[in-house]
C-alpha cells in the first residue's frame, strides 16, 4: 500500500509489487492516490502563476507594446509607431526634468536613511534594557499609511502654519517655502521617506549583526580595537550583503517614489504635477499623468518602461558600487 | 542612583568598568545612558507624527495658528469624526467599508493560496521544481506599478473599472508570500509527519489541511498582517482604478486632501479614522511584526 503511493516509484503501473488481493477498487483507489500524488503539487502552485501571468507578467510585457502605438482609451485612437515614443521621451525636457527630480529625492532619502539605520541597529545591538519597546517604537512609522502620514508631514512642513518652521525659528532660522523650492520640497519629501522606512532598515541591519559571532568583537576588543573601529571593521563588512539587500529594496521603492509628493501637492490644482514649477514630480507621477490625465497611454508606458530599465540599471550598479567598496576595505 | 540602576544584574557597574578598562569584552555590550539617549530620541521621532496627528484631530482649527503648539490632546474628537462622516465629498463610511472587504479578501486568500504553494515547493515533489521557484523568487523583483497601464486597459475589458474586484483580484497571491511560506514549510514541518498523514490514507490537501496548515500558523500569522497593512495602505492602484465617489478610505483622506486642505482639523480626524486598524494591529502584533521583518532579513 505504502509503495503504491510513493511518488516516482520506478516504471510502468503494472509493475506494482503488491498483491493487491481485492480486484478493481483498489486499483481505483491506486490510480486516484497516483494523480493525486503527482497533481496535487501543479494545482497547489497554479493560483500564482494563473494571478502572476494574467496581472504580473502579462501586463509588464503589453506595456512594452503599448508603448509602440498612440494609444487613447478616451478616443479610441489606436496607432502604431513604432520607437516615435522612445524618440520623443529622449528630447523631454519633462521627463528629465522629473528623472532629476526622483534621483534627488532618492539621494536625500536613502544615503541618511540607511546610514541612520546603521547607526540604531548598532545601538539596539548593545545589551539594555525594554530592547522590545525601543524595537517596536523603530517600526510605527512603517505600521501607517504612506497617504495619512504624508498629509500630516505636509501640514507640518507648511510655510506658515507649520510646526517644522516654527522649531527652525526657535533657533534663528528663517522660515523656509518648503513647498515651493526645488531643492527643499526634495528635502520634505525625503525626510517623509526617511521617517518611514529608517527604523525596517535598522531592524534589519540588527538581524544580520545578531548572526556576527561575538568572538570576533572580543578578538578585537583585546587587541585594543575601539567601539568606533570595531564598527567599522567588523560589523560594516560582515553586513555586507545585508546592506547590498537594503539599497536594492531602497532603489527600487525610491525610484518609484508616488504617494509622498502626490500628497505633497495638496491644494494644487492638478496634484500630478508636483507643484507648480513640476518641482517635485517624480517619474511615476508624471507617467500617471499621462496615462491617466492626459489620455497618452502609449506614452505612459512608454515612461514606465524607462522607469523599469532605470530600476534595473541602477540597482546593478549600486550592487556592484557597495561590493566594490566592501572589496577594497 | 547607583543602588538603584545597579540592581538587575549590576549592569551599570559593568559598564562602568568597562569604561575604565576598554580592553574588556562585556562592557561593550552594555547600553551607556548615551546609547539610552539615543534611542530616546530616535523612538520620540518615530511616534511624534503619529501623535501630532492625534492631537490636531482632537482639537479645533485654531490648533494649527497655536504658539507653541499644543502638546495634550482636546476635547473635540468627537465632534471632528462626526464631520468627516457627514462630509458629502470624502464618502468616508464607503472608504472605510471597501477597504474593509478589499483588505480582508486579499489578506485570506493571499494566506491560503501561498502556504498551499508553499507546502508543495517545500514538501512535495514534482517535475520543474526548482526552475518555478526560481521564477517566483524573480517575481518579486517586479513592482506590479510597472504594468499599471495594461492593468488598467484589462480592467477596462473585463468592465471592473470602479468596481471593487479591481482591487482585490490582482492581488489574490504574492511571489513574496509564497516564498516566505516555502522557506517556514521548509523548517516547520518535518517530512516524517507528512509520510504518516499520507500512509494513513491522508489527499495530499487533506496533509495540507490538517497537519501543514496548523504547523504553518505563525508564518501565516505574519503574512496575514503583512499583507492586510499593504492592501489597507495601497493609493496608486486604487487611484487610477476608482472613481472618487467609491473610494478606499486612502482615497477619501484624499478627497478631503483636495477640498478641504486648509481644514486641518477635519483632514486629520480622517488620517486618525484611516490608521487605526493599522495602529490596533501595531499595538496587538508589534511583536510578531518585527519578528516578521527580522526573520524574513535574515533569510533573504
Amino acid at each position: 500500500m505504502t509503495t503504491d503511493l510513493r511518488p516516482g516509484r520506478n516504471g510502468p503501473p503494472t509493475a506494482s509489487p503488491a498483491p493487491a488481493p481485492p480486484g478493481p477498487r483498489p486499483t481505483w483507489r491506486a490510480r486516484l492516490a497516483r494523480l493525486d500524488v503527482k497533481g496535487a503539487p501543479y494545482a497547489f502552485i497554479s493560483p500564482f502563476y494563473l494571478v502572476f501571468l494574467v496581472f504580473g507578467a502579462f501586463p509588464l510585457v503589453y506595456t512594452l507594446w503599448v508603448s509602440l502605438h498612440d494609444w487613447e482609451l478616451a478616443s479610441g485612437t489606436r496607432e502604431f509607431v513604432g520607437l516615435d515614443n522612445y524618440d520623443y521621451l529622449l528630447s523631454d525636457a519633462d521627463f528629465w526634468h522629473a528623472t532629476v527630480n526622483t534621483l534627488g529625492i532618492f539621494v536625500l532619502s536613502t544615503g541618511p536613511q540607511l546610514v541612520l539605520a546603521l547607526l540604531i541597529a548598532n545601538t539596539l545591538n548593545r545589551r539594555m534594557r525594554l530592547p522590545t519597546m525601543f524595537r517596536i517604537g523603530m517600526v510605527a512609522p512603517l505600521v501607517t499609511s504612506t497617504a495619512a502620514v504624508a498629509i500630516v508631514f505636509t501640514q507640518m512642513f507648511d510655510k506658515d502654519w507649520g510646526m517644522i518652521n516654527w522649531a527652525i525659528g526657535l533657533v534663528g532660522i528663517d522660515p523656509i517655502h518648503w513647498s515651493s523650492s526645488r531643492g527643499w520640497s526634495w528635502a520634505a519629501i525625503a525626510m517623509m521617506v526617511d521617517w518611514r522606512w529608517t527604523g525596517y532598515n535598522a531592524l534589519i541591519y540588527l538581524a544580520a549583526m545578531q548572526a556576527i559571532p561575538k568572538d570576533l568583537y572580543e578578538a578585537a576588543a583585546i587587541d585594543g580595537a575601539s567601539r568606533l573601529r570595531q564598527f567599522w571593521q567588523i560589523t560594516v563588512p560582515m553586513l555586507r550583503p545585508t546592506i547590498i539587500f537594503t539599497v536594492i529594496i531602497s532603489t527600487i521603492g525610491g525610484l518609484q517614489l508616488f504617494t509622498e509628493p502626490v500628497l505633497f501637492s495638496v491644494g494644487t490644482p492638478n496634484k500630478m504635477d508636483g507643484g507648480p514649477m513640476h518641482q517635485f514630480q517624480t517619474i511615476t507621477m508624471y507617467m500617471y499623468d499621462n496615462a491617466f490625465g492626459h489620455d497618452r497611454y502609449g506614452y505612459g508606458a512608454t515612461v514606465a518602461w524607462a522607469l523599469f530599465v532605470m530600476i534595473i540599471v541602477f540597482s546593478l550598479i549600486n550592487f556592484l558600487a557597495v561590493r566594490r567598496t566592501g572589496g577594497t576595505k | 542612583m547607583t543602588t538603584l540602576l545597579a540592581g538587575p544584574g549590576g549592569r551599570d557597574r559593568g559598564g562602568r568598568r568597562a569604561a575604565a578598562h576598554p580592553g574588556r569584552y562585556r562592557g561593550l555590550w552594555n547600553a551607556s545612558p548615551l546609547t539610552y539617549l539615543t534611542l530616546v530620541v530616535a523612538l520620540a521621532l518615530s511616534i511624534f507624527p503619529i501623535y501630532w496627528m492625534i492631537i490636531v484631530a482632537t482639537r479645533t482649527n485654531s490648533v494649527v495658528a497655536d504658539v507653541p503648539p499644543p502638546l495634550l490632546p482636546g476635547g473635540h474628537g468627537g465632534d471632528n469624526v462626526g464631520r468627516l462622516f457627514d462630509n458629502p465629498e470624502a464618502y468616508f463610511a464607503k472608504g472605510l467599508l471597501n477597504s474593509a472587504i478589499a483588505s480582508a479578501a486579499v489578506t485570506v486568500s493571499t494566506v491560503f493560496f501561498a502556504s498551499l504553494a508553499g507546502f508543495a515547493f517545500a514538501k512535495l515533489r514534482f517535475r520543474g521544481k526548482n526552475g518555478l521557484l526560481l521564477t517566483i523568487i524573480a517575481t518579486m523583483m517586479i513592482p506590479v506599478q510597472m504594468g499599471i497601464i495594461p492593468l488598467y486597459m484589462i480592467m477596462v475589458k473585463l468592465g471592473w473599472q470602479n468596481h471593487l474586484q479591481a482591487v482585490i483580484v490582482p492581488f489574490l497571491v504574492t511571489g513574496f508570500g509564497v516564498f516566505m511560506m516555502r522557506q517556514y514549510a521548509d523548517q516547520a514541518v518535518p517530512d516524517e509527519l507528512i509520510e504518516a498523514a499520507r500512509v494513513d490514507g491522508c489527499t495530499t490537501f487533506g496533509i495540507y489541511w490538517r497537519v501543514v496548515l496548523p504547523a504553518l500558523r505563525p508564518a501565516a500569522g505574519v503574512l496575514g498582517l503583512f499583507t492586510f497593512m499593504q492592501t489597507w495602505n495601497e493609493f496608486m492602484w486604487p487611484l487610477a482604478v476608482l472613481s472618487p465617489d467609491n473610494p478606499t478610505v486612502q482615497l477619501s483622506i484624499n478627497n478631503l486632501a483636495n477640498a478641504y486642505f486648509k481644514d486641518y482639523t477635519l483632514m486629520f480626524a480622517g488620517t486618525s479614522v484611516a490608521i487605526l486598524p493599522l495602529l490596533v494591529v501595531f499595538i496587538v502584533f508589534g511583536r510578531q511584526i518585527i519578528g516578521g521583518i527580522m526573520e524574513g532579513a535574515v533569510k533573504a
